[in-house]
């Protein structure tokens, strides 16, 4: 009955008692690309790394030509025809382009010894198949970005590939280069190689695939032909659910305008970006949206004092501060919400109250010794307002959900009385119902408490419904300053389809 | 019933504390068991008393390195420098009246010269892994050398023997009827365990060695925290050198170089993560003392230093291996 | 260019300065007979750095070497002495393999307990020294009862000059022997996979493993080679001075990770070469051994040895932070 190349039945993965996938199955046919579309901790890299080998399912089985493959390693994968770029593209940074290139070939072939001549000969190939030029001399760490995807994926079609899996391609492409990837994957496809196109950004998807398959928590929810689709549909099915809600009015008090909370005049980090001037007024909350590398996780930083080297001025409530040092950031009222929650924003293994007071003990200890009863009050006062489920401050938040995860790390900021709040991709990984909550409480923060908001976020939806200014940067400078009023999602979008 | 409920919450919460209580019951039925009249005699337990402070406090220096997710390979170099400078400063001030009889001045003298030789020696290894981004393992066991060296260069190669008798005092004195050794260390341990639960330092090492980045992120003062605990480090693996310089009468470079090993062996064995981030004092003290218990049977048994050596190896490969295995059903 | 850039070049540079230096300070450096009896120290510590490279370029960290070389040294001897078996070639597999099996042990802890490999070889180094000095015994074993064959055969000479006054100095061809184990480690790790696995595994676990090398076997190769050379050069140093020491080798780790840091390998893995370790080697022991005849006292090795570990560590961070910036 199966038709596919590959083939995954009912897949379930737990870890350490967290289920990543359940009764997940996809079947993905010789030579068609595929999209496997989901929010970002859906459980997509699970998908990717079962059928690579890496991790073992804890139930189902995987088909490959309709054979099923128990205890399937990375090495059988690959033997029979599945490659994977992954987004970091897993390459060996001290090595050359082309020993990277060929390593995957000698591998497959179990070969003992190391043929340089051969080496370079099959990454010429590879280099000349793809149609690019590259330095096959060259370390891969000294490569810019765009070349070390261009190594990811000619190593990939080295080895006979029968299907690619792209973990997230496009991400740090622009428009131009996208397309030249596109123009790579139809080639590709026309040799009877299959690709799987893992992504959570929907126009590619629509744009690129023959199939889509949606999951969410896990799960499998939708499937067919991409004709079958449009853009709100895989919302829907990706989110669960569409939210609409009010969007986000600010209105500048009457008499003269407020002096801005936060106000940057011709930022320059070189190299990154350049001349930004910007001003945020109490209560507002300003969207800023960009390609990957446009600059502005790099104006996030600067802003957060953590290039000290930036040049041009900063104004807190009208005052030039100068932010060298995280510590002079947060002591200027800053906080700054980091893009990758697990790895920049939290402490995992300890509890919420630790994490919570991360920044707030030398506060909490003025003569030494930290003031137990203070910090538990300031904690359990934290729990009640940010809403975080949990029957105790103790827990460790690992066990906690993504939305209550990302409460924690909000509620860090909050007790350093911050006056000019970043975030930096708020709700990425969020399930639906607490994006809403996060959402309403950044809203509350800007309108209530005076918060000045600048919200990074690729989500377009995110950044329309939430605030009452977009800003769109592109190679480091800031290209448009959209009010909400007259703007939509489509607006925005089609702008930022014409950054290349 | 809510204090058992505590109790359970307690024994749940640290089960690796319970686990190293078992361990050392086991320890002491079986060396009570194989020797029993002379395991048993008080004299052996009061001469553990005087034995285990010296190397207690190199292991929770090892276990504050530990926390950040560093090691401190220098901790016996730094305690035998720290002795061996004492030494030669009484040796140089001694007047007629001979070293045994150096007034308290002078002793005080040598105090403050011992510690500060920790303090110095501990800011050194912290720079180098803060500034220099030099990684922990090789910036101590470089430094490690040097002191080891220059120890060395001081003496000659022999040791220095003849120190004051207040200063000897402190290693092998008694102070309430228990050896002022164990007063001291159980006065610091405490003032240690105090400092990692209750104030910003201690709270804050926990936090960056559970995670560099994150700790960044939250604007926690990475490198100053890290330094700070290698002066501590520095300045506890002095006060080691003090007692054992104080307990022998005498200072030698190449003095307890196997508590290197059994420094890192009780630090992983007390339930440090050496990866950073967890560790208690509470659990080095038991993981000392059941050590301890260890090795004074075996002595009774006549096992030699070297089998006791090995041991204490296989010991450390097998916590590992438990370890690993824990960790693995969870 | 290209050539200026590499990291062998520059320290080359820097060793001729020191000799420079060095000759500059006591013309005595440059003797032919000074030249050969330094060239003789490399031996022993060379044949253990190439081990230790190979570690480190796995990401790696042994300093149980020492502890190895000298359990395999002595009761290779030993077993020589209560089977009167005199010979070269069998005493020497023996100790390369015991070598080996040790290094085994280091492997297995490494890979199935994914443990901190200082942690395992601490251990292990600790294990394997109490039990030769606690089990096997602690007396040394002189020239009159040394194995002949072993001393004659450590004797060689490739050339020998006879000098003025009559005494005779020769290069030994020992250095003949480090010559090969470096070419052929030099061939291990650039021509062969398992050599390339290693570079893979120290720039990049995670890739590694995605990409279908086989770490097991990476891991165990790398550890048993470290204590095979180990192993090796235990039995081959007691031959060249005529002398059996159950205590030998003691702060040994020290000087050999010095000079492969030192040759330019990389202190977080994946890089590293056996040229430049080879010029790291020569460097050390130059330094240490030219302490003398620059007139400072030798009670100043560990202090030299423990700066040098330092310089040359700062360096090697500071080179690779540039690098990926």
């Amino acid at each position: 009955m199966s038709d596919g190349f590959i083939e995954l039945r009912n897949i379930r993965k737990v870890f350490a008692g967290v289920v990543a996938l359940d009764a997940m199955s996809l079947v993905i046919k010789p030579g068609e690309i595929h999209c496997l579309a989901g929010e970002n901790g859906s459980g997509k890299s699970t998908v990717i790394k079962i059928m690579s080998g890496v991790y073992q399912p804890d139930g189902g089985e995987i088909l490959i030509d309709g054979r099923t493959m128990p205890g399937m390693s990375p090495i059988e994968a690959i033997a029979h025809g599945v490659q994977v770029i992954y987004q970091d593209f897993s390459l060996f940074g001290n090595l050359t382009v082309a020993e990277n290139l060929a390593m995957n070939v000698h591998l497959g072939e179990k070969r003992r010894l190391m043929n340089w001549r051969r080496t370079r000969a099959i990454a010429r190939e590879a280099v000349d198949r793809l149609g690019v030029e590259l330095d096959l001399d060259a370390e891969v760490a000294s490569l810019p970005t765009a070349g070390k995807q261009l190594v990811a994926i000619a190593r990939a079609l080295m080895s006979d590939a029968r299907l690619i899996i792209m973990d997230e391609p496009t991400t740090a492409l622009t428009r131009k280069e996208v397309e030249t990837l596109f123009r790579i994957v139809r080639d590709i496809q026309a040799r009877d190689i299959a690709i799987l196109f893992v992504s959570h950004k929907m126009r590619e998807m629509l744009e690129i695939s023959e199939r889509i398959t949606v999951i969410r928590n896990g799960r499998k929810v939708a499937e067919g032909p991409t004709g079958d689709f449009d853009e709100a549909l895989i919302t829907r099915h990706m989110t669960g659910g569409d939210i609409l809600n009010e969007p986000y009015a600010w209105t500048p008090p009457p008499g003269p305008p407020p002096v801005p909370r936060l106000e940057i005049r011709g930022l320059t980090v070189p190299g990154k970006c350049e001349d930004l001037s910007l001003a945020i007024r109490p209560g507002e909350i300003v969207g800023l949206s960009g390609l990957l590398g446009s600059g502005r996780t790099d104006l996030a930083l600067a802003l957060f004092g953590m290039v000290p080297g930036y040049k041009g001025e900063i104004l807190i409530d009208g005052a030039p501060v100068r932010l060298r040092t995280t510590q002079e950031a947060i002591a200027a009222g800053i906080a700054y919400v980091p893009e990758d929650r697990l790895t920049e924003g939290l402490f995992l293994p300890q509890s919420i109250k630790r994490n919570m007071l991360a920044t707030s003990y030398e506060r909490l200890a003025p003569k030494l010794v930290i003031d137990r009863s203070q910090a538990e009050e300031m904690t359990q006062g934290m729990v009640r307002a940010m809403q975080i489920a949990t029957p105790t401050a103790e827990k460790p938040v690992m066990q906690l959900s993504g939305g209550n995860q990302q409460r924690v790390v909000l509620a860090r900021w909050l007790l350093t009385d911050a006056r000019v709040l970043i975030l930096n991709g708020p709700t990425v990984g969020v399930d639906v119902g607490s994006k809403a909550e996060i959402h309403a409480k950044i809203r509350e923060l800007a309108q209530h408490h005076g918060l000045a908001v600048l919200m990074i976020s690729d989500d377009v939806p995110e950044l329309v419904q939430n605030c009452n200014r977009i800003v769109l940067m592109h190679r480091g400078r800031f290209i448009e300053d959209l009010p909400a009023d007259d703007v939509t999602e489509e607006t925005v979008s089609d702008r930022l389809k014409t950054f290349t | 019933m809510k204090t058992q409920m505590n109790i359970r919450s307690l024994i749940n919460r640290d089960n690796n504390i319970v686990q190293l209580l078992v361990m050392t019951v086991l320890i002491f039925a079986v060396m009570t068991a194989l020797s029993p009249d002379k395991f048993l005699r008080y004299y052996n337990f009061e001469s553990i008393t005087y034995i285990f402070p010296e190397l207690g406090l190199l292991s929770i220096a090892m276990m504050i390195a530990m926390l950040t997710g560093g090691i401190d390979l220098s901790v016996v170099g730094v305690a035998n420098l720290s002795g061996i400078l004492a030494g030669v400063l009484f040796h140089k001030l001694a007047g007629a009246a001979g070293i045994a009889d150096a007034g308290i001045l002078t002793v005080l003298l040598g105090g403050v010269i011992a510690l500060g030789t920790g303090l110095v020696a501990g800011t050194v290894n912290g720079l180098l892994i803060t500034r220099l981004g030099i990684t922990p393992i090789l910036a101590t066991l470089g430094t490690g050398q040097v002191f080891t060296g220059l120890a060395i260069v001081l003496t000659g190669g022999p040791a220095i023997v003849g120190f004051p008798t207040a200063w000897a005092f402190l290693g092998n004195g008694k102070i309430l009827g228990l050896a002022t050794p164990f007063v001291l260390f159980a006065v610091i341990a405490a003032l240690i365990a105090f400092v990692l639960s209750r104030t910003a330092l201690g709270i804050n090492l926990m936090l960056i060695g559970t995670n560099p980045k994150a700790a960044l992120f939250a604007g926690l003062k990475r490198e100053r925290m890290v330094l700070y605990s290698y002066m501590l480090t520095g300045v506890l693996a002095s006060v080691a050198g003090i007692i054992l310089s104080g307990r022998t009468n005498a200072a030698k470079s190449d003095y307890g170089t196997s508590y290197l090993l059994q420094a890192v062996l009780i630090a992983v064995l007390g339930g440090t993560n050496p990866a950073g981030g967890r560790g208690t004092v509470l659990g080095i003290t038991i993981a000392v003392a059941a050590l301890m218990l260890l090795s004074s049977g075996f002595q009774i048994l006549r096992f030699s230093n070297h089998l006791i050596d090995f041991i204490w190896g296989a010991f450390l490969l097998l916590v590992i291996a438990i370890n690993a295995y824990k960790n693995r059903t969870r | 260019m290209a050539l200026l850039r590499r990291s062998e070049t520059v320290i080359a540079g820097i060793l001729l300065l020191a000799m420079v230096l060095i000759g500059t300070i006591n013309p005595a450096f440059w003797q032919l007979d000074n030249l050969f009896s330094l060239m003789r120290s490399n031996v022993i510590i060379g044949i253990m750095a190439m081990g230790v490279l190979l570690v480190l370029i796995s990401g790696g960290i042994d300093v149980s070497f020492p502890a190895f070389a000298v359990a395999a040294m002595y009761l290779t001897i030993k077993g020589m002495l209560a089977l009167g078996y005199n010979g070269v070639v069998l005493p020497l597999l023996a100790a390369t393999l015991m070598g080996l099996a040790f290094g085994a042990v280091n492997g297995f802890f490494v890979y199935k307990f994914r443990m901190i490999p200082l942690i395992v070889t601490l251990s292990t180094s600790a294990m394997v020294r109490g039990f030769l000095l606690g089990v096997v015994g602690t007396s040394m074993i002189n020239i009159n009862k040394m194995p002949t064959a072993l001393i004659d055969f450590a004797r060689t000479d490739v050339v020998s000059v006879t000098k003025a006054d009559g005494t005779t100095y020769g290069l030994t061809a020992m250095v003949l022997i480090y010559l090969g184990l470096a070419l052929a480690m030099h061939l291990v790790l650039r021509y062969t996979m398992i050599g390339r696995s290693a570079y893979a595994l120290g720039g990049d676990p995670e890739a590694a493993r995605r990409a279908g090398f086989d770490l097991r076997k990476t891991i165990f190769f790398i550890y048993c080679v470290a204590g095979a050379l180990a192993g090796f050069a235990g039995l081959l140093h007691s031959g060249m001075i005529w002398l059996a020491n159950p205590r030998d080798f003691v702060g040994l780790e020290l000087d050999v990770i010095a000079a492969v840091v030192l040759g330019g390998a990389s202190i977080f893995g994946g890089r590293g070469s056996v040229l430049g370790t080879m010029l790291g080697v020569f460097m050390l022991v130059m330094v240490k051994n030219s302490l003398i005849i620059m007139h400072v006292d030798t009670t100043w090795q560990l202090v030299v040895v423990g700066l040098i570990v330092i310089a040359a560590t700062a360096l090697s961070a500071w080179r690779d932070r540039r690098r990926a910036a």
